[in-house]
């Protein structure tokens, strides 16, 4: 690769730019969409931020998890609990998330040395069971009391400044917030996968026992590789809660972790642009297929399953003819076309 | 006392019927060495079949004969489309792949069945037998549940160890390059050994629904149970699944009436993890070391 002139050499410098384009392009999108929009770009930049911490775990460093919703939910329910034990709302918005990644953080550290340990199919099956018992944890009637059971916690919405002004709307602000989140986490994983962890990363996914002789601690980087993606998911879980105003079990079911999983092979396991693409597609397929039910006159229930159908059939059809994903089809065809006009 | 006696009949029951899934999944794992995650969604998506036949109006047994059935030719398509392609490449599309088929046999379920939950007809009454003058936690259709299980489980070894194809198929699953050249059809060994398992998890579905109700996300918690169970009994090993099966239906059952049904899928979970972390290779299975 040519060498870039300036600052530009600087990876963090070129992501910075791109962050800054993004949140100029999200702030002006803001203001011609309307708040249905904005509903949608705060699910999205959520989405982004689980995405792409799963793109690190699974996509760079080859460690499957089939249990990103459960820990979620673990965001979700650290930020309603924290709001619970402050009910004047002292506390900025800004600090209830750190806590709330922070503690999902600890938790995918606890899983990640459980994690470190196994391999393959027996990784995919401890974290479909945590899929699956995690959510079950706020029913359980030894947590219900403090977990609100079924009905799950409510999560107060932040206010907007004030000086945005009196017409700058509630739905505005969250879809700020969240874009502002999805943007800082992918500015801190796209260095991240830059730098040298990066490459560990990506060593340990390739051949654990080459990157161990190169004298990289193989548990120590799955492990790091866990708390990190685990932290991203947790903090898309807390903002989820806060922009739906609720955290339920119902709000984090299997299907949530396989939507996460669809979403990382939609934009080809391992890529952060990817992980985006995947993001869009993960909110916008639910919303299509309730389309389509509705325009062949079938209830918004038959949409949700047509939702689901589509994640399922993804991940066959893109595992079977298509491994590198949306974004790798995109890379190969640009190859493909900028050869033809090289050769022109 | 009484109740201690009561949970752990239920455990077997309930173990019997992690068994046969846990048998399934081994079956799978031995065969193509693939954990096969849409076992429960296809044991689902059959006893939605058998469902739709008891409504007809046709009896319990038919509708078993023909879940099964539906299993098995769901089994073997399942291995001929869709896990062929991804035998040989890296294990995580496996995964990936089952998994899709998992979701999407649910979603298909709701689109043809919807998504309430519906109550599933036992083949015998539900409530427990007399032992003398006090009823006991063992209901005849528990015994049924029991033979069952154990009759495939017999069927099978019989098959395995003392059929000509049973041979075939052992060889195909252990030395598949050998096999070939002693003139196995391997490919088709593979995709009776799924046949066979997705049969063995059909006849878990029927069996878990009079329990769990059915609806289309039914056997998720089921699915988790049966991998609990076939990595305790090492997964490589019939007899481990078994086993494996029991002492996991009565870890939960104990779990389940002590401390609350909603903490079956927790408890399940911990063992899981405790397993994996102490002896990951199952307590059945001797060790293998991880090949370079």
């Amino acid at each position: 690769m040519t060498r870039m002139p300036g600052p530009l050499r600087f990876a963090a410098v070129r992501h910075g730019l791109v962050v800054i384009v993004l949140a100029a392009a999200v702030a002006g999108y803001t203001q011609i969409a309307g708040s249905f929009a904005d509903f949608q770009l705060a699910q999205i930049a959520i989405y982004v931020m689980a995405i792409a911490g799963l793109t690190v775990l699974t996509g760079l460093n080859g460690q499957v998890s089939l249990g990103h919703g459960a820990l979620m939910a673990i965001g979700g329910y650290s930020a309603a609990l924290v709001m619970q034990h402050d009910p004047n709302g002292h506390l900025p918005l800004a600090v209830v998330l750190v806590i709330a990644t922070a503690a999902t953080a600890v938790a995918g550290g606890i899983i990640g040395v459980a994690a470190a340990r196994l391999r393959g199919p027996y990784l995919a099956g401890a974290t479909l069971a945590l899929a699956v018992g995690i959510p079950q944890l706020a029913v359980a009637r030894q947590f219900a009391h403090t977990l609100g059971g079924e009905q799950g916690l409510t999560v107060r919405s932040p206010q907007a400044p004030s000086f945005l002004g009196s017409s700058f709307s509630l739905e505005h602000w969250l879809s700020w917030i969240c874009a502002a989140g999805a943007l800082v986490v992918l500015f801190l994983l796209s260095n991240l996968v830059t730098s040298r962890y990066g490459r560990t990363f990506r060593a340990v996914r390739d051949d654990e026992i080459a990157a161990a002789l190169a004298g990289i601690h193989v548990a120590r980087t799955q492990v790091l590789a866990f708390v990190v993606s685990a932290a991203s998911a947790g903090l898309g879980g807390a903002l989820l809660g806060v922009v739906t105003s609720l955290v339920a079990p119902a709000g984090f079911t299997l299907v949530l972790s396989i939507a996460l999983l669809t979403g990382i092979v939609l934009g080809g396991l391992g890529s952060i642009v990817g992980a985006v693409w995947g993001s869009i597609l993960v909110v916008y397929v639910p919303q299509w297929s309730t389309d389509l039910a509705h325009s062949l006159s079938f209830s918004t229930v038959m949409g949700s399953y047509f939702a689901v159908a589509f994640y399922g059939l993804v991940l066959i059809v893109v595992m079977l003819v298509f491994p590198s994903g949306l974004q790798g089809g995109i890379v190969r065809l640009w190859g493909m076309a900028a050869s033809r006009v090289r050769r022109g | 006392m009484h109740e201690f006696v009561s949970f752990t009949l239920s455990g077997v029951t309930q173990g019997m019927i992690y068994s046969a899934l846990a048998m399934s999944l081994v079956l799978i794992w031995r065969g193509t060495r693939i954990v096969n995650f849409a076992q429960g969604a296809m044991g689902m998506i059959t006893t939605y079949v058998a469902i739709t036949v008891v409504d007809r109006g046709d009896s319990y047994w038919w509708a078993l004969v023909i879940a099964i059935l539906a299993g098995v030719i769901i089994g073997g398509l399942v291995e001929l489309v869709l896990v062929r392609p991804v035998e040989s490449k890296p294990p995580l599309n496996a995964v990936i792949v089952t998994l899709g088929l998992l979701i999407l046999l649910e979603a298909i379920a709701g689109m043809v069945w919807g998504g309430r939950y519906r109550s599933f007809p036992p083949a015998f009454s539900v409530q427990g037998v007399f032992v003398g003058s006090s009823r006991i936690n063992l209901s005849p259709f528990d015994i049924f549940t029991i033979c069952a299980v154990l009759a495939v489980m017999v069927g099978l070894l019989v098959l395995f160890r003392w059929t000509s194809i049973g041979l075939r198929m052992r060889a195909a699953a252990f030395e598949p390059e050998v096999a070939r050249l002693l003139g196995v059809r391997v490919g088709r060994m593979l995709t009776l050994g799924w046949a066979l398992a997705a049969g063995a998890g059909s006849l878990a579905g029927l069996l878990v629904a009079p329990n769990v109700f059915l609806y289309p996300s039914n056997m998720d918690a089921v699915l988790v149970y049966g991998f609990t169970a076939a990595i305790l009994g090492g997964l490589d090993s019939p007899v481990g699944a078994l086993i494996g099966g029991l002492g996991i239906g009565l870890a939960l059952s104990y779990i389940g009436g002590y401390e609350g049904a909603s903490l079956e899928t927790i408890g399940a979970l911990v063992i899981l993890i405790a397993l994996l972390m102490v002896r990951p290779e199952g307590l059945f299975t001797r060790v293998a070391p991880r090949r370079v």
